[in-house]
């Protein structure tokens, strides 16, 4: 039977400097670094990344390239398909299908990028305040519950009516599209918004920061804003399609942006009459256009989306 | 108490949708005679304008066609001279009714079949093929894909009509131009939801019992993981009924969706009026059903008076 001391002896003190394996020996990697390896990783995503940039490079450059202006009609040269001079052919007035394709991408793009960030904006606005607000006394719970009754409110209206509506109040343009479509839009934003914010301000973060008195404005701001941005921006890629895709439906049914303007609905709308007698082209192109600037935002915002998740992170 | 509760909050709703678009339609610059003033002395036109109330004071138009609404009385048509709006709605909410619900059936069976498949055949090639589908689906807009099986079924092989209405051949191009983009959309939510619910313990309770594959997805599975299509039910429905829109009009179908849009081109106010509470009754019925059937596939989730 070993004694007490023997059996000690067993046991060796560890090195000092073994101590070095507990230290993380990794730099430190950024939030966006991860991202950004981690959509590169997925094929699908960068794919859309690839289609989302070639789009806009074309949308700038696109209509420069030919010696044709999008509204320049010339009405021999009507109807012609895709040749050497015409790439995309022309349309039944003559003009080049080419500048107006990409004439059309500059319109679609801009009204999707400006309704999707006003839509974000009133979003983050009533979203926070109203998530903020709740539980926080009886002024607080009234505050949350007359926002909220308003986004259910504007929720059970078939937005198309209002979009509708409010188009043919107002001038017909660009700027009448993306206010007639932010005009409902930003609901379902609120939504997002209130349900992550009652979410995060129940971590403790937020509850040692109103101990030590930070004020309301700046909890929101640099405790709560930031630890949405991704669900924001992940929200942000799927918003954008849907206002290209709404204009696009408002231009089919002939309230979107006025002639001599091109955008890809107008020419879908053009085309519809033409598709039977086999000038193909009039929508293919614009709407092959659509087809592929929703498919890139849609594999791109997915690649984010998973991007961005740390569970679903290997 | 809370039904109750919701019922009210559903009239308020619609108080406040026919509040707004009345105030917004006659704000629109223009009214429902405008196009004949060159044609007309002024008596005559304002013989029609009281014809139809629009001389009175807007406060006491408003409150009038408040206490008609109440009678479910949706007044006259403008445009469409001796029709009221009830006969308006009567003659195209059927066809416009049809197309969404077989749309919408199209949209929810195979849905929810191919998103099935896909879960259990994940990474498996038929996964692919049905997601490659899906995204197909959720990039293509319906008036695109419309003139497409037009031009294919219709005109270079002559399997179906081209367009208009009648027989139930006819409404099958645009049920599914409808219902592709929806389909897509629920494909991919069932098979997300799918995956997940998979690999839960209940599950693999149930495999290990020897319960069968098809008893365990259907009995188990789907019920689980219906639930996030559920609450996607309401948009999805709204999108339904708003994109026959576009439908109605490539197929020329004689539906509702049509009067609404010339409605609003013709200043007809009773039409634009009716059309839009018509429009968002529907959907709110639509969206309180799809709230109360939560509750009959999952029991846990109460319903409350809240949104969500």
């Amino acid at each position: 039977m070993a004694t007490l001391s023997e059996e000690r002896a067993l046991f060796r003190p560890v090195p000092k400097h073994s101590l070095d394996n507990e230290q993380i020996k990794r730099p430190l990697t950024k939030q966006w670094k991860i991202t950004l390896t981690s959509i590169l990783k997925n094929k699908l995503a960068l794919l859309g990344m690839i289609i989302l940039f070639v789009i806009v490079v074309m949308a700038i450059i696109g209509p420069h390239l030919v010696p044709y202006n999008y509204s320049d009609q010339s009405l021999t040269n009507g109807n012609i398909a895709p040749n050497s001079q015409h790439w995309f052919g022309t349309d039944d007035l003559g003009r080049d299908m080419w500048s107006r394709t990409w004439y059309g991408a500059r319109i679609s793009l801009t009204i999707g990028v400006f309704a999707a960030l006003i839509d974000i904006f009133i979003g983050l606005v009533v979203g926070g305040v109203s998530g903020y607000m709740a539980g926080r006394g009886k002024i607080g719970d009234r505050i949350d519950n007359i926002l909220m009754r308003l986004v259910e409110v504007l929720y059970s209206i078939p937005y198309l009516l209002v979009v509708i509506l409010l188009l043919v109040i107002m001038k017909p343009g660009l700027k009448t599209i993306i206010i007639a479509l932010s005009i409902t839009g930003w609901v379902s934003m609120a939504r997002i918004v209130r349900g992550q914010i009652l979410q995060l301000k129940e971590q403790e973060y937020v509850a040692a920061a109103q101990k030590l008195g930070t004020p309301h404005y700046k909890i929101i701001l640099r405790h709560l804003f930031p630890n949405m941005l991704g669900i924001i921006i992940v929200n942000l890629t799927f918003t954008i399609p849907n206002a290209i895709f709404a204009e696009s439906f408002l231009s089919f049914i002939g309230l979107g942006v006025q002639a001599p303007i091109a955008s890809w609905g107008t020419m879908c709308n053009d085309a519809l009459g033409v598709i039977l007698s086999g000038q193909w082209w009039r929508l293919f192109f614009p709407g092959f256009m659509i087809s592929l600037t929703m498919f890139a935002f849609n594999v791109f915002g997915d690649g984010l989306q998973d991007a961005l998740d740390p569970h679903s992170r290997d | 108490m809370l039904i109750l509760k919701r019922f009210i909050m559903m009239a308020v709703t619609i108080w406040v949708i026919v509040t707004v678009t009345f105030v917004i339609m006659h704000v629109i610059p223009g009214d429902p005679f405008a196009s004949d003033s060159t044609n007309y002395p002024p008596e005559v036109l304002a013989n029609m304008r009281s014809e139809y109330h629009l001389d009175e004071p807007l406060p006491i138009q408003y409150v009038d066609y408040l206490r008609d609404l109440c009678t479910l009385d949706l007044g006259p048509s403008i445009e469409f001279k001796s029709r009221t709006v009830n006969q308006l709605i009567a003659d195209g909410f059927p066809a416009s009714a049809l197309l969404g619900l077989q749309a919408l059936v199209i949209a929810v069976f195979f849905g929810l079949l191919f998103g099935i498949v896909a879960a259990l055949n994940h990474n498996g090639i038929v996964d692919y093929i049905v997601m490659g589908l899906a995204i197909f689906g959720i990039s293509v807009p319906s008036f695109i894909l419309a003139p497409l099986l037009i031009k294919y079924f219709s005109v270079e092989w002559k399997l179906l009509p081209v367009a208009s209405w009648g027989t139930w051949r006819h409404s099958i191009l645009p049920s599914l131009s409808l219902a592709l983009m929806p389909m897509a959309i629920i494909a991919r939510f069932i098979r997300s939801s799918m995956l997940e619910v998979l690999n839960q313990n209940y599950i693999k309770t149930a495999d290990a019992k020897g319960i069968g594959i098809v008893s365990i997805i259907v009995k188990h599975a789907i019920r689980n993981a219906i639930i996030p299509v559920i609450s996607f039910l309401g948009p999805l429905i709204a999108a339904l009924i708003t994109g026959t829109f576009v439908i109605e009009k490539i197929f020329a179908i004689p539906g509702l969706g049509k009067y609404f849009v010339d409605s609003i081109f013709n200043r007809d106010y009773p039409v634009i009026l009716g059309t839009t509470v018509f429009f968002s009754v529907v959907l709110i019925i639509v969206l309180f059903v799809a709230d109360l059937s939560y509750r009959l596939i999952d029991p846990r989730i109460k319903l409350t008076s809240k949104g969500d």
